[in-house]
């Protein structure tokens, strides 16, 4: 048996197929709780567990599939040229909204781990949180907090921001399609995009949009930090 | 065209995209610096989406499974988040909220201004 998972293909294998059980059950009941990845991640650790198999076994395969992470984030870039046109019409809504939006998202992390007394560590965990996954990771391990633990505060944040955006629309009064999507998108990132989706099509892109606006800003926020 | 080369294309940019990051006299993410190089070659039309187009797709439409080792690493440090659970939770839930309000209040003022300096002008 230990052959099978000294293999770097045994973490790539497991992966896919947990990733495919969570597209499926998310498919199935169509409920931004069942988040894929969230999914695949607890599958995966389940396995781990009942077989007794090291996580080093696992990671040789892992980083196969973390070294395509990378070209993943730059490939944003496709899926924001292609939104273009409605980004040069809105573009100083979009810009502000998202840099407010990031300085908001990094000053209230500061404050409440502060008031909760987290330590230095957390701290710079939880401050990427708002932005997706492949930079909030970078910033993490730049600040010195634990890129593992910021995927799960970013999944979460996503998964409140899908949950709670039709609700925070109505409290805010948020009525324009362009502030709710930039709204949306600046939040909760990608999983929120779903949701923006749903609502209209200039929501989801302007949503779509600010995930990559909102990260850069956050770079930038962090250069000053 | 060939997904081979177009992965190739992609991987070259994330290559530039660490050098460019080394070279910065500030910490700067290296897939940053790539999506940037990428989204200006785009933009300058010396790169054609076609020609990164069915690699590109493959790798957003699959974004979140490129995470799952990131995720599976919370194995290692579920220690980190002993006694704080609680604490992790209420920060991420605030601040989405906080998040949301901050960008929807900000991109309103600025449409509501832009309106205003439009009407002024005509």
């Amino acid at each position: 048996m230990e052959a099978l998972w000294n293999s770097p293909l045994f973490g790539v294998v497991l992966s896919v197929f947990a990733y495919r059980a969570g597209l499926w059950l998310n498919k199935k009941t169509g409920s931004p709780l069942c988040n894929p990845l969230l999914i695949a991640v607890a599958l995966i650790v389940a396995t781990l567990q009942a077989f007794d198999i090291p996580l080093s076994a696992y990671q040789q395969g892992g980083q196969v599939v973390g070294l395509m992470l990378a070209p993943a984030t730059a490939a944003l870039a496709l899926s924001m040229y292609r939104q273009i046109k409605q980004l040069r019409r809105h573009l100083l809504p979009v810009v502000f909204g998202c840099f407010a939006g990031s300085c908001a998202s990094v000053a209230s992390v500061f404050a409440l781990c502060r008031l909760f007394r987290l330590d230095q560590r957390l701290t710079a965990t939880l401050l990427p949180k708002s932005v997706t996954t492949p930079i909030a990771m970078e910033l993490s391990a730049q600040a010195g907090g634990i890129p593992a633990v910021t995927v799960a505060a970013v999944i979460f944040t996503g998964i409140l921001g899908a949950i709670l955006a039709p609700l925070l629309v109505k409290l805010f009064r948020v009525e324009d399609p362009v502030c709710r999507g930039v709204a949306i998108g600046t939040s909760s990132h990608a999983i929120g995009t779903t949701k923006a989706l749903e609502m209209g099509e200039l929501e989801g892109a302007m949503s779509g949009v600010s995930i990559g606006v909102a990260g850069i800003s956050t770079v930038l926020i962090f250069l000053f930090l | 065209m060939d997904v081979l080369k177009q992965i190739g294309i992609l991987l070259g940019i994330c290559l530039l995209g660490e050098g460019a990051a080394a070279l910065l006299p500030f910490p700067f993410p290296a897939s940053v610096a790539a999506m940037a190089a990428l989204f200006v070659l785009l933009c300058a039309k010396g790169l054609k989406p076609a020609q990164i187009q069915q690699a590109g797709d493959f790798l957003l439409k699959n974004m979140a499974f490129f995470f799952i080792p990131a995720g599976v690493g919370i194995l290692e440090n579920i220690d980190a988040l002993k006694g704080a659970l609680g604490a992790f939770f209420a920060v991420c839930a605030l601040t989405t909220v906080a998040t949301f309000f901050a960008a929807a209040l900000a991109a309103r003022g600025v449409m509501a201004l832009q309106k205003k300096w439009k009407g002024g002008r005509s």
